[in-house]
Parts: C-alpha cells; structure tokens; sequence
C-alpha cells in the first residue's frame, strides 16, 4: 500500500493510494461543490448538473458516454452532498486510462437545451418519488430547522417549485463558476498505475482554466426547535432529531464516532436496548455527519404513531442519562471492536476505499491508511469521550416529527 | 484466479462448503436452513419470520443480551433474512473472528431459547417491520407481483401479515423451530480467509447430533389473476411487471439471464434507454431475474408520475415484447464485460461469495466456481440468446400498478 500524489499546474491534484494486490480499481474526481454553495435561486442546480454531467460533451453523445462506459463493464455512478458531487467508477485495472479518460471528458459537459429539458423531467420524478416515501427528506427539513439560513440548510434535491424554475443558463454559469481545476481531485485506489494517471490527467485535465470558485466557510450557529409536519399518506411516524457535533477538520471526530456506536448503532447501542429490541421501535440510530467548519449529529427513529410521543420521552431519558453518567469501560471496548472491524471489512474493496481516501484528501487534504484510522479508533480513553460529549451535547437539539400525526407535544 | 471449492458432507446431512480467499482480511458465513416461508402453516403465514426474531433472543447458554453483545464483540456485521425457501442467518468479520463467531451463531439455529416473556417484543418488531413496507409504495408493488407471479405458496411474502402475526402463540413457534430447523437441506457456506482443517472440524462438532424428521414440500394452489391494481393516493404509480423465466438449475438459463442483462443493467440497456434517457419518463426503471428451485422469473420496476404511467408502462411492456426479436451482438459485448468484471470484484468480497456459494449449493447441489463462470459467458453466443428468445418470447404478463387510476393493459398481453 504506497500513498501518491501531484498537483497540476492549474491546481487540479491527484491522489491515489495504490495497492498492487488489488484485483480491480476505483477512480472518481470528486468537485468541492454542492448545496452549501447555491445561491436561493440555485436550489437544487448541483444535484441537477450532476445528472446533466452524463449527457454528453462537444465528442460524445449521452448513448455515447452510457455505451462507453458500459463496455468497459465499469461500475459508476455520482452523487452529490452538501458539499460535494462525486464521479466514480471501479473498473479492472486494463481499462484505468479509459475511465478515466471518459470521466475527464464528461467534466466538460456540453449542457443542452433540450437534454436540460428531458432530465429536468427526471428530477421531478426522483422529487416525487420520495414524495410517496415519507422518510426521505425529512433529514434535510430537519436540518433546515437547525442551521436556519446558513447554507448547510439548504436541500440537495431542491423541490418540485424550484428545479421547475432552474434554466439551463443558470447552470452553465454554476458549472463555469464551480468546476474550475483548483476545486477538484482526482482520486485513485486499488491496484492503480499512477505514473500513466498523471500523464493521462495531465493530457486531458491539464488545459482546464482556473475559476474563482472556493468557498468561504462560516460556522453555523445550531437553533434548536422543534416541528411536528402532518403527513396523513404515511404509516409510520418519522422522528429526526439534530445536534451540533465535531466538525470535518475536528480530531474529536473518532470520539464522535465511538460515541454515536455507543448511543445509537443499529445493534447492541443503548438505544436498540431501549427502543428497538422490546418492539417500541421499527428502527433507531444515531449517526455522526462531518463538513467543514461544522457537524451534526442525527438521531432517527421511526414508529407507530401511537408510540411516538412516548419514545420521544424514552430518547430524552436515554440522553440525559449519558450526558449525567457517561460511559462504562465495556461500552467503550464494544464500541472500539465494532467500529475497527468495519473499518477493516470496507476498507477491503478499492470501491470502499475511494470514498475515505477522496473525503479525508478533499476534506483535509491528509491521506489516512486503513492502520492509522485503526491506531486513532484504539488511542481513545473514557476521558475523550466525555471530554466530547460535554462539548457537543446531543440534547442541545432541533426535532422534527412527519407522519399521520397531526400534532406531537414533546415531554419535558 | 478463484482457488478450489471445499466441501463436505455431515452425517447428519448439512453440508459444508466453503471457497478460500486467502487474499482477504476478512471471513464471511451463510448459514441457509430449509425453514422458509413457503413451509409456514397456511393460516400463520409470516412464522418462519417471527422463529428468526425470536431465536436472537437468546440461544446456548447467553441471554438475549449476551448473545447480541458477544457477536458485536467479534466485530459481526449480522443478517438474517427469510425468503420461500430458506432462513437465512449470515455475517461477516475480521478472519481471526470467524469460528468464534459461528459458534454463537449456530446456537441460534440448535439451541434457541425462544423465551415466552419476550414474545410480545418480538411480535412488535415482525409487526414493526410491516409498517414500514406501507411507506415503501415500491416495495409493496412488488411483494404483490410476486405473490401473484409464483403459484402459492411460493409467492406468499416472507413477513407474513398482521393478523396471522398477531395470532401467533410461542408453542407455534417453538413447534415451527422443532419441525423445520433441520441438518437435512441445511448448508453452511464459508467464504474468505479460513483455515480449511480448522473449519471442518468446528463445524463438525458443533452441527454432530443434529437430528432431522422429513419434512413434506408444501401443496401448490393457483396464486391469482395476473392483473391488479392496489389503489392508493400516491404522487407516482407505481407499476410492476413479470413473467416466468426458467429456473437457475436450467441448460437455458445463461440464455434467458444474458437477454435480462440486455434489458437492464448499465445505463445503456435497452429499459434505461428506452424509458428514462430518451423520454425522461421516470427516475428508476430496471428488470431482475429471480429463482426458486423449481422456477425462474423476471421482475420489472418502474414508477412514475401519475399522468405519464402509462405511457411508462406501454414503454416497458414494449420493450419486453421486443426482445423476442432477439438482441445484437453489441449489446452482448457490453453483458460480457459488465459480468467479467462484477465477477472479479466478487473476489473482493467475502460476503458477496459466502451468499453465491450457498446459492449455488441449494439450486445445483454444487459450486460453479468463478472461473466456470467466467467461461459459461464467454461462451455464450448471440445466436444461442436468440434462439432462446424465438422459442421462448416474454409472455403471460402478471402486471400490478398501485396508485390513484388503473392503467389499461397494453395491446398484444392477454
């Protein structure tokens, strides 16, 4: 396992951490753009544009980029986050120039009139899709609630109103504005040829021109609230509930983590005992989102709507009484095992290595080895943990409730 | 590329079977047992379901609480899952962990406490499960095309429904555990970085005096008429369609699962192309091939606003009819690719293989290995696909929509 990396002249780098043993490889360039950098008007452009990426470019139709990629046998795809949009495939090693290649070229899209109008109509269609399934979404109204105005409030998908409003301009100008070189990293893992990936990004990346593009970064200040948004279509009732936590450039962040498994793992956390096991629950969890400048913790829990108003109080009770008594020795180790295997089991895919390795490099610009995440995940005391939970309470929190009932009068 | 199958054979009757992939820091285990849904009493359908709930709950000599603890101790990434013909309990975790791990697990399967005062939590939480497939409108749309497309009871969904889950008593359970968890159709299949020796001798011990009583294959009936609408007042409609394909054991079935992978897979497949590229008329369109033992079937998804749904479906039932023209050499390129590389990134994943090989041992009674595969599809000619579709077009459509409106049945299906 060797970590590289290299800078184009027009700032565009290149990371890989290349593992010769590797039976395939995953690239992906993941652009510094996303949500948190539309302006109101944009609502939902950085998700559209990912999609109008595959469309084709002045050499290739959209049947070309599909067919391309296909007969290569690559799996690939993109999303896009608050503060990114990803483009990846995982390959065999024979086609790396290739993908990449294709990948490079897509960058530099055409954006059609008429391809616009087609796609925008499959947007509105993934909108009302998750209009008919009422768990989604309810993560980004609840994160509105939280940060208010601050753009980390603002939703991925855009809605309905908004994507219908969006006009092809609009985005050639976001495009110009946000795919610039110096915001974007090429990123390799598995068994990759570095020196020719230099070479190829180099011949197809090389002439792309610098833009002003960045992103200013200012702390959100976290509201709590609470809402309770009438959803008479759903069966279940979908509580969310937000918190401040440790930033993306926080070292707390892995106390975080231990923390989050402790409260709120999908199995053997203080709340499967509480809520899940005897049936009070359909699932709860709690997990630990990072970005720059600020994170989030997000507790989820879904279930009759008879139950809910009880299990609001029951996940009040749960916090205060880690906040009041903290955490015991075999919490700790259970957690640590738990989190250093998954470390291990994804780590083993090149596919499952290219997110880590592309997020700590666009995030932190650190490259981090499976071993490292291991030693930091072992390192952690008793004394970290709390040291974390006083800094970034989980009850310090924004709350939303969506489902059949119409009104919810939390306890307390 | 892949090293050689072991396998062996208990006296008892369970088998193991178990693919090296020294390569790998990890190890993974499917453990199939013969008890699925289809064997559920006719008036407690979801039985099989609530049995594996509840033999979590408690198994050897750990409560509940160890049980659970010790596994996440180990590292065990879980997962139990009931479908027609099996129950299911599989994980995965760092090699040293391995037979530890199973030793925990096959309690569960032998020696379930199955404890009365837990059954309410475990009934809340099959119940639970329920719910949460009322706001999955995809999910539901499915679980009737499949319900409708098998005759019963191999259609019948696994979960069970809310009456007969709320009817059930603990002696039914424990009664469901005695009668179905069985050595004899029970496989363990064990994929990754394994000591071979090691392996078989723990295994051995711990399945040695398993004992088993036959178990008959339950009746077949008629699973319904092949149309449905579920009505609903939902944004999109929902539309499923299927029609019987051959079984995995075939001599057909590279033939038949190749035209599937023309029909959907990658983004320039003929559903994905037809449907959502060039009239943008849905988010998510795809088509599946699925197996029993006995029985083979291809299922396909859309959804799609209201107004535009039949449109949709008319597309996709097109495109169906036309793949009995046959495709061309171009698209089974593309299929080719696509698999050679899904099945050397396979060796990447213990998990992903430890499912396969057990698969493979239920329908075919032995482990094509990835180089077998790898050469069943290099061999595969156009010719012979569309041979296969001339005398077999798609056909006998089972069409379910859920939504505001019925659609109307496109020209040419009966």
């Amino acid at each position: 396992m060797e970590f590289r990396e290299h800078r184009l002249e027009n700032g565009l780098q290149i990371v890989a951490e290349v593992n010769p043993q590797a039976h395939s490889l995953a690239v992906g360039f993941f652009v510094e753009t996303g949500a948190r950098d539309e302006a109101p008007a944009e609502a939902g452009l950085s998700h559209f544009l990912e999609h109008m990426m595959f469309k084709g470019t002045p050499t290739r139709s959209a049947a070309d980029v599909n067919r391309e990629f296909d007969e290569m046998g690559a799996h690939y795809n993109a999303f896009t986050s608050e503060e990114n949009t990803v483009y990846y495939a995982a390959v065999l090693p024979e086609f790396q120039q290739q993908a990449v290649g294709l990948l490079g070229d897509i960058l530099r899209p055409s954006l059609r009139g008429e391809d616009f109008d087609t796609e925008k109509q499959v947007i509105l269609e993934e909108i009302q899709m998750y209009e008919d399934q009422p768990p989604f979404c309810a993560d980004e109204k609840c994160k509105a609630m939280l940060f208010g105005a601050h753009p980390l409030g603002n939703s991925v998908l855009g809605t309905g109103d908004s994507v219908s409003a969006l006009t092809v301009e609009a985005m050639r100008n976001y495009w110009t504005r946000r795919y610039g070189p110096q915001d974007i990293a090429l990123v390799a893992t598995g068994n990759v040829d570095f020196d020719a990936l230099v070479k190829l990004a180099e011949s197809v990346c090389g002439g792309w021109e610098r833009q002003d593009g960045g992103r200013t970064v200012v702390k959100a200040e976290a509201q709590p609230g609470f809402a309770c948004v009438h959803k008479p279509s759903a069966t279940q009732e979908y509580l969310l509930q937000m918190a401040p936590a440790p930033a993306a450039e926080d070292t707390d962040r892995y106390a975080a983590k231990l923390l989050t498994t402790i409260l709120g793992d999908d199995t053997g956390s203080r709340l499967y005992w509480e809520l899940v096991d005897p049936g009070l629950a359909e699932h709860a969890s709690v997990a630990h989102y990072d970005y720059q400048g600020t994170g989030l913790y997000m507790t989820y829990v879904s279930c009759a709507p008879q139950d809910a108003a009880q299990n609001l109080e029951r996940l009040g009770d749960t916090l205060a009484d880690l906040e009041a008594h903290g955490i015991t020795d075999e919490e700790l180790a259970l957690a640590k095992n738990k989190v250093s295997s998954r470390v291990v089991l994804s780590g083993e895919r090149p596919r499952g290595r290219l997110f880590t390795v592309g997020t700590n490099w666009t995030q932190r610009q650190e490259y981090r080895s499976v071993r490292d995440d291991l030693d930091a995940v072992a390192a952690l005391t008793r004394d970290d943990l709390m040291a974390v939970l006083a800094k970034f309470p989980f009850s310090k929190s924004a709350t939303l409730a969506i489902g059949p009932l119409a009104d919810l009068v939390p306890q307390g | 590329m892949s090293e050689s199958i072991q396998c062996e054979t208990l006296a008892t009757g369970l088998v193991l079977v178990a693919e090296p992939m020294p390569w790998l820091e990890s190890a993974a285990f499917t453990i199939l047992i013969p008890a699925g849904s289809a064997y559920d009493p006719e008036q407690l359908p979801g039985l099989s379901s609530f049995t594996c709930e509840m033999a979590l709950r408690g198994a050897g000599d750990r409560d509940s609480r160890q049980f659970i603890s010790d596994l996440d101790n180990l590292g065990v990434e879980r997962g139990e899952s009931v479908s027609a013909a099996h129950t299911s309990y599989s994980g995965a975790t760092v090699a040293k962990n391995l037979l530890p791990a199973l030793k925990i697990v096959s309690d569960a399967v032998l020696r379930p406490h199955l404890p009365e005062d837990q059954l309410e939590s475990g009934r809340q939480v099959v119940l639970n499960e329920l719910a949460a497939v009322e706001d999955e409108p995809s999910q539901k749309v499915m679980r009737e095309l499949r319900r409708r497309l098998y005759p019963h009871p191999w259609g019948r969904p696994s979960q069970g429904e809310v009456a007969a889950i709320q009817r059930i008593s603990i002696d039914d359970i424990c009664g469901q555990h005695t009668r179905l968890y069985r050595p004899t159709g029970a496989i363990v299949a064990v994929a990754g970085k394994f000591d071979w020796n090691a392996l078989r001798e723990t295994v051995a011990l711990i399945f040695d005096d398993w004992q088993s009583d036959d178990v008959p294959e339950p009746g077949e009936s008629d699973a319904g008429p092949p149309l449905a609408h579920l009505p609903e007042e939902t944004h999109q409609t929902q539309i499923a369609v299927g029609y019987p394909s051959v079984p995995y054991r075939h001599e057909d079935y590279f033939r038949a699962w190749g035209a599937v992978g023309v029909l959907s897979g990658g983004m320039s497949s003929r559903l994905f192309t037809e449907v959502r590229e060039k009239r943008g008329l849905c988010y998510s369109v795809a088509a599946s091939y699925h197996t029993l033992r006995h029985r083979g079937s291809v299922m396909c998804y859309s959804g799609t606003s209201n107004d535009r749904a039949q449109q949709t479906l008319d597309v996709l039932v097109g495109e169906l009819q036309r793949l009995a023209e046959g495709i061309e050499d171009f698209e089974l390129q593309r299929l080719k690719a696509r698999i050679k590389s899904a099945l050397v990134m396979q060796q990447e994943s213990s998990s992903a293989r430890s499912g396969a090989i057990a698969r493979d041992w239920y329908h075919l009674g032995r482990v094509r290995t990835l180089d077998e595969l790898g050469g069943k599809i290099d061999a595969l000619s156009r010719e012979e696909i569309n041979d296969y579709l001339r005398d077999h077009p798609p056909a006998e459509f089972t069409i379910v929509t859920l939504g505001p409106q019925p659609l109307e049945v496109p020209s040419g299906v009966s």
